[in-house]
């Protein structure tokens, strides 16, 4: 199995993970800016996306065209996105391009122009993006959901909106970066072929003199809100449902991620077979679970043409609900050999490794191994997930649907 | 990394690559067919057959089909295209005889009544889906106006009146016509014991009858045009083009690789500089496609509708401007660099290896490594480059745009 999990932790917070995987060709970095959506004023909703955008417009000695060239030239295959907590920055290369790679994005972290003649080309890309939104029902009503379901900020939408987007300035995107661009609470994860070494030694160099900044408090304001219709015209009825579950750090997380793997992973699964397969209600059914830092919560959703939309609804969350009442051993079996052939063959991906090392530091303050995972899927039985089910049943739905007709939901469901 | 092959006397093709050190393996059925090899009366039978693969078989339900699948932990899945329709499986490697063994089972499937009925509604929704999604049906149209009379041309989902209007015989038909064994390959990728797989393969599909399937490969001429279709409730507008590039048998498919990285590219690009950038567009980019006999260069644009007359007349200038003054070694040399890296990347896991091993040989019947890509990919020049584009220009394209407008301006 995997090797074990190398941690460097600076005097500053910033904390440095690695995972050797000696076969690899590649080497993949994450890394985790504590400057998500929660952190923004209440009506400057994307302005997070904007600095993010903005930050990889020139940093240090680059500018914006050099910046992109010379990752092209590294062969980086990159993504920079915004979530509730952080920035992320990743990307994937030849394992002997790493290091120049971590230093671009070290100028991107530490010294981003922040241009003022780049400022309105990055609002517009951000603008573009929650335009698009507009054209994708799917996503734009699980966007909708999170937003009704947790408790404002972290309920956001990490895109923004139009109208925040378009009032945010230059000197909000400076002081964004000035308290949120910081080494306490930075996470970098890096697997594949590396040496260790020479990787501590140059984040250290580009990080080690990084100071410390305080920390702030916001509030959360819980929405009150369970039921929405949005209207759309169009041929199929988007649904979204979702109800509260435990959290990652919680010690029943695995009993919960397994209670939603029966409901929604692989073909057998209960979502699948008892919409899509015997009904034949919808091409797309699913559920996860989504774990914030301290709320966990399970979300589904389904696609359906809008003259059947009301039966998918009622099947649908009949079969949320039918789970209190347990789950079958053949279930358990299925659960675990999918779980267990997805984590022999995460090894085989340094990109996924490397954002497993920093989501499990953010969440737990440490990394689980790969074994370690496999013993807690190992541990789980029928008893230990119906336990959990039974203290935990699937309840207390929000629902949001989008389309042409609203739709009634049972009276049984509450 | 050893590559093996070997034919079953009924000519299924049997090949794999073998890595003794990777975790995980894959495997998958490539079979020669898709939308182009569909009459206009069974217009989406293709796709819809590959759904109705996994409903069953002589000897199993579509409930065991899934059961079976997920009880060994297997990652699975199909898709279709234009010209294959593929079944494949990322499993651990104790598993590769049970998988084979399943997925050489629903290859000779029962094609029941009651099953077509059920799933023939999920296509429905699968095509009503589509059709609430960007670009909203644009490309099929595109295609469809583009290689006009061409069996490239036809839609691989079909539509809402030729897929409810199917019946199961035609099905029935279609799958005893296309799914012969000299038109299937069974393609392995990872820890693969290889020995062992030609002996089920043998076991498993050795009986299956081969009937001759043929296709008849014809050259598509280029075809110019420009339609604007309004769609009302859409915020954006959006653009698909397309241009006829290099096949999947010639050899300047590497330099249509290279030229859509320089100037079509999500980063990087003349289109990512000129139009992403500065924000005035969500998206632009320029890929290329290649199939048996024809290729294509595929042109995507999204934006908000009053930019969109602007936007396509700075697209058509980039594309006249390339055609006119070729590209940089600079140029080249950033798109190299990203492509190989690419490649390792995508050869990192079997999965990756496998569709890259699958289509090679249902295109060319060749075995390439990932060092034979990495050459190709190294060997372009910019003389190569401006050949494709006086062979193929990117100007001479078919042109749908969608959205809010009634009209946009063509670019002239």
């Amino acid at each position: 199995m995997a090797e074990p999990i190398l941690t460097q932790k600076f005097d500053n917070g910033l904390v440095l993970l690695g995972e050797s995987i000696p076969t690899a060709e590649s080497a993949a970095f994450t890394i985790r800016v504590p400057a998500g959506s929660i952190f923004e004023p209440g009506n400057r909703n994307g302005l997070s996306a904007v600095t993010c955008e903005l930050a990889q417009r020139g940093a240090g000695a680059r500018d914006s065209r050099q910046f992109v060239t010379d990752l092209d030239n590294l062969g980086v295959e990159r993504d920079a996105s915004v979530s509730d907590a952080h920035t992320s920055f990743s990307g994937a290369t030849l394992a002997r391009n790493l290091l120049p790679a971590l230093q671009i994005y070290g100028d991107v972290l530490r010294r981003a122009r922040l241009p003022e003649d780049q400022f309105e080309a990055a609002r517009a890309v951000c603008l573009q993006d929650v335009s698009s939104i507009e054209d994708d029902p799917a996503q734009k009503v699980m966007l909708e959901l999170r937003r009704l379901h947790f408790p404002d900020p972290w309920g956001r939408c990490s895109q923004g909106d139009q109208a925040a987007l378009e009032a945010v300035t230059l000197d909000e995107i400076r002081a964004h970066v000035h308290h949120r661009y910081r080494p306490n609470g930075t996470i970098i994860g890096v697997a594949g072929r590396f040496d260790w070494k020479t990787v501590v030694d140059q984040v250290g160099q580009l990080y080690g003199d990084w100071a410390v900044q305080p920390d702030e408090k916001f509030q959360e304001i819980t929405n009150g809100k369970q039921r929405e219709h949005l209207h759309h015209e169009s041929n199929q009825t988007q649904i979204g449902i979702a109800y509260k579950s435990v959290p990652y750090k919680d010690p029943d997380y695995f009993q919960a991620w397994g209670a939603v793997g029966v409901l929604s992973g692989g073909m057998s699964s209960r979502l699948f077979t008892e919409v899509r397969e015997k009904r034949g209600l919808c091409y797309t059914v699913y559920a996860t679970h989504q774990s914030l830092r301290d709320m966990g919560s399970v979300l589904c959703y389904a696609g359906t043409s809008s003259e059947r939309a009301q039966e998918t609804l009622d099947v649908t969350l009949g079969e949320l609900v039918r789970l209190a009442n347990g789950i079958e051993p053949n279930e358990l079996k299925r659960l675990k050999a999918r779980i267990k052939s997805a984590l022999v063959m995460q090894q085989e991906s340094t990109s996924a490794r490397s954002a497993a090392l920093a989501r499990d530091w953010y969440y737990l303050g440490r990394v689980r191994t790969l074994e370690e995972v496999g013993s807690l899927v190992d541990a789980l039985t029928c008893e230990s997930i119906n336990n959990y089910l039974a203290a935990h049943p699937p309840a207390d739905f929000t629902i949001v649907t989008l389309g042409s007709e609203p739709l009634e939901v049972p009276v049984a469901v509450s | 990394m050893q590559f093996r092959e070997h034919v079953l006397p009924n000519g299924l093709d049997v090949v794999a690559e073998c890595d003794p050190s990777a975790h995980s393996m894959a495997l998958g059925f490539f079979v020669k067919t898709g939308a182009r090899d569909e009459s206009t009366d069974v217009a989406g039978v293709s796709h819809f057959l590959e759904h109705m693969m996994f409903k069953g078989t002589a000897k199993r339900s579509a409930d065991d089909v899934n059961r079976e699948f997920d009880e060994m932990g297997a990652h699975y899945n199909a898709f279709t295209s234009e010209e294959k329709t593929v079944y494949y499986a990322s499993i651990l490697p104790e598993f590769q005889g049970e998988a084979l063994e399943l997925l050489a089972d629903i290859m000779r499937p029962a094609l029941r009544e009651e099953d077509f009925v059920t799933e023939k509604q999920v296509i429905l929704e699968e095509i009503q889906m589509y059709q609430d999604q960007p670009p909203f049906g644009a490309d099929d149209l595109c295609k469809a106006t583009h290689f006009v009379g061409h069996p490239l041309g036809q839609s691989v989902l079909g539509t809402l009146d030729s897929v409810g209007r199917l019946p199961v015989d035609k099905m029935r038909a279609y799958f005893e016509r296309r799914y012969s064994p000299e038109n299937i390959a069974l393609v392995a990728a990872g820890k693969v014991d290889f020995d062992a797989l030609v002996k089920l393969a043998d076991k498993q599909c050795g009986a299956w009858k081969n009937v001759g399937a043929t296709r008849k490969i014809i050259e598509a001429p280029p075809h110019c045009g420009f339609e604007c279709i309004q769609k009302e409730g859409v915020t954006q507008q959006y653009v698909i083009q397309l241009a006829n590039g290099p096949s999947a048998t010639a050899d300047d498919r590497f330099a249509a690789k290279l030229l859509a990285t320089i100037v079509g590219d999500d980063s990087g690009s003349r289109l990512f500089w000129t139009l992403v950038d500065p924000g005035l567009t969500e998206h632009a980019s320029l890929g290329h496609y290649d199939y048996q006999g024809n290729g294509m260069f595929f042109t995507y644009l999204s934006c908000a509708p009053e930019d969109a007359a602007d936007n396509m007349q700075r697209v058509l200038d980039i594309y006249r401007q390339v055609e006119a003054k070729g590209v940089t070694v600079e140029e080249l040399d950033q798109a190299k660099n990203k492509i190989n890296s690419r490649v390792v990347l995508a050869s990192e896991r079997p999965r990756g290896r496998l569709f890259n091993l699958g289509s090679n040989w249902t295109h060319r019947r060749e075995y390439r490594s990932v060092k034979d890509d990495l050459d190709a990919v190294d060997a372009v020049t910019i003389e190569q480059i401006a050949a494709v584009l006086k062979k193929y220009p990117l100007s001479a394209s078919t042109t749908v745009t969608i959205g809010p407008s009634a009209s946009v301006t063509a670019p002239r």
